[in-house]
């Protein structure tokens, strides 16, 4: 085929497939009339609560390589001391809203577009219309908001966790003084640098929840169908995670 | 009454329905058989609007179903799925009583729902299970006492026995014959089974290539040639 054909035809797919997700979106967060209040808080727990022991093992985990990784390079150049100021704002500025993000898209994304998709080819979609339920209101609305209000907060929690992930190593295995560790951390931390993690967190929740609501009312049939959802949902989510970070981060931050 | 008017859709080339006109009178039960394939279920999606036509109209009560008639068609609308498409999430009872929880306390709507469930034979011990620890049939009464637990003016039965042991088949078609003729609802029933087409039937419609190539009672049914192939008999 020509190429300039070839790149046409993909570039058209790619937009009419942006101009369908976006639209998608636009109607699962505005439809909000009725208000299913049962079902947004049962997924307020599914998303939110129920994902936090791996948000916050991940961030343990992850502020204490990073202490380590800092005092380490650090050392090369004299500058181990750093290791609190660098440990919290790599914490709250990325790596909290990144990792919190991506352990919620391999939670959360998958669980959704599997149990959305198992819905569709069970025909419980179907029912849904034939109760006079309109099942983006019923099934995507309330999954979009609470992902969107829950991430930030399951950030918030990381990004502390995270710390003391640091301040154990440090005070533990580096030699650091607890107080001076924990005022250090603070010392160097801007408003800005919290805030602009949140609305990342905002940003990475709707992510997932769009992927996992898109994939699962796309799925195809039978198990096989339900299965290409599920992958399809982690992968596009981890990967729209990470490109909207480097565009967040490149806005907040240039 | 339910009617189609030249009700035609298709998949890529494939004409799926190809000009079909169905009358359903109030309190008819009417049964669409054919081959699987043949458009059936495709057409029980047009009418609830999960499929667009491409071209043709639905009418209810005499009105074109749009988008604001067709909610009002879907208010007095219970349907019984092949899977019988209970909520994984939600008890049995919160099943049945789906709808009516969307208007009245949960306490009411649960009274409600285990009558129901009663009336399709399931006791009150069944109200709190999961949809997973039903059996088929347990799963496609539950199905049922949903469909009815709103009191429809119209009811859907999509292969109601599918799937089903002959007993329980038998059972089944007996439950929705006697909650047919109770409520006096209109009843479409998509099957390929005869025998529920004789257990549930008043008339008949066979659905081959696209089109409505019978229509007739279930007594003149045996009769037919068109439907010759179909009951695997020699034509009369």
């Amino acid at each position: 085929m020509n190429p300039i054909r070839l790149t046409g035809r993909l570039t058209l797919r790619a937009l009419r497939a942006i101009g369908a997700v976006s639209l998608f979106t636009l109607r699962g967060l505005f439809r909000l009339s009725p208000v299913y209040p049962r079902v947004f808080l049962t997924q307020l727990v599914q998303i939110g609560w129920l994902s936090l022991p791996v948000v916050g093992l991940t961030a343990l985990f992850t502020g204490a390589a990073l202490a380590l990784q800092i005092h380490s390079g650090g050392a090369r150049f004299q500058a181990g001391d750093v290791v609190p100021a660098i440990v919290a704002i790599g914490m709250v500025r990325e790596l909290g809203p990144v990792l919190g993000g991506l352990m919620v898209a391999a939670r959360v994304a998958s669980s959704i577009a599997a149990e959305i998709g198992t819905m569709k080819v069970t025909e419980q979609i179907d029912a849904l219309v034939t109760l006079s339920t309109d099942p983006m209101r019923w099934l995507v609305t309330p999954r979009l908001w609470a992902a969107m209000l829950t991430v930030p907060v399951l950030v918030a929690v990381g990004d502390s966790i995270g710390i003391m992930g640091g301040w154990l190593v440090g005070t533990q295995s580096l030699g650091f003084n607890s107080t001076t560790y924990l005022s250090n951390s603070w010392a160097y931390l801007e408003r800005w640098d919290v805030i602009s993690g949140l609305i990342k967190g905002a940003a990475f929740g709707l992510i997932v929840a769009v992927s996992g609501c898109w994939f699962g009312m796309h799925a195809g049939r039978g198990a096989e169908g339900v299965g290409r959802a599920t992958k399809s949902a982690v992968v596009a989510a981890a990967v729209a995670i990470l490109g909207a970070n480097f565009v967040l981060t490149g806005l907040f931050f240039r | 009454m339910i009617e189609t008017r030249g009700l035609r859709k298709s998949f890529g080339a494939r004409a799926v329905l190809d000009g079909i006109d169905l009358r359903v009178a109030p309190g008819e039960s009417l049964c669409v058989i054919g081959q699987s394939g043949m458009g059936k279920s495709v057409l029980l999606k047009c009418i609830l609007g999960l499929e667009q036509p491409d071209a043709g109209q639905i009418l209810w009560q005499g009105r074109p179903l749009d988008h604001g008639t067709r909610r009002d068609f879907l208010r007095h609308f219970g349907m019984l799925f092949q899977g019988a498409a209970l909520f994984d999430s939600l008890s049995v009872w919160q099943n049945v009583g789906f709808r009516l929880r969307q208007r009245m306390p949960d306490r009411e709507a649960r009274a409600i729902a285990i009558d129901k469930l009663a009336r399709v034979g399931l006791g009150p011990e069944t109200a709190d299970l999961m949809p997973a620890e039903l059996s088929g049939g347990m799963a496609k009464r539950a199905g049922l006492a949903r469909a009815i637990a709103d009191d429809p003016a119209v009811i859907f039965f999509d292969e109601p026995t599918t799937g089903l042991d002959p007993i329980r088949a038998r059972r089944i078609n007996g439950l929705i014959r006697g909650i047919v003729d109770e409520t006096g609802a209109t009843a479409i029933t998509i099957t390929h089974d005869m025998d529920s087409v004789s257990a549930i039937g008043d008339r008949v419609a066979m659905l081959q290539d696209g089109h409505i190539t019978w229509q007739g009672t279930v007594e003149a049914m045996q009769d037919a040639v068109p439907l010759a192939d179909f009951l695997g008999r020699a034509p009369m």
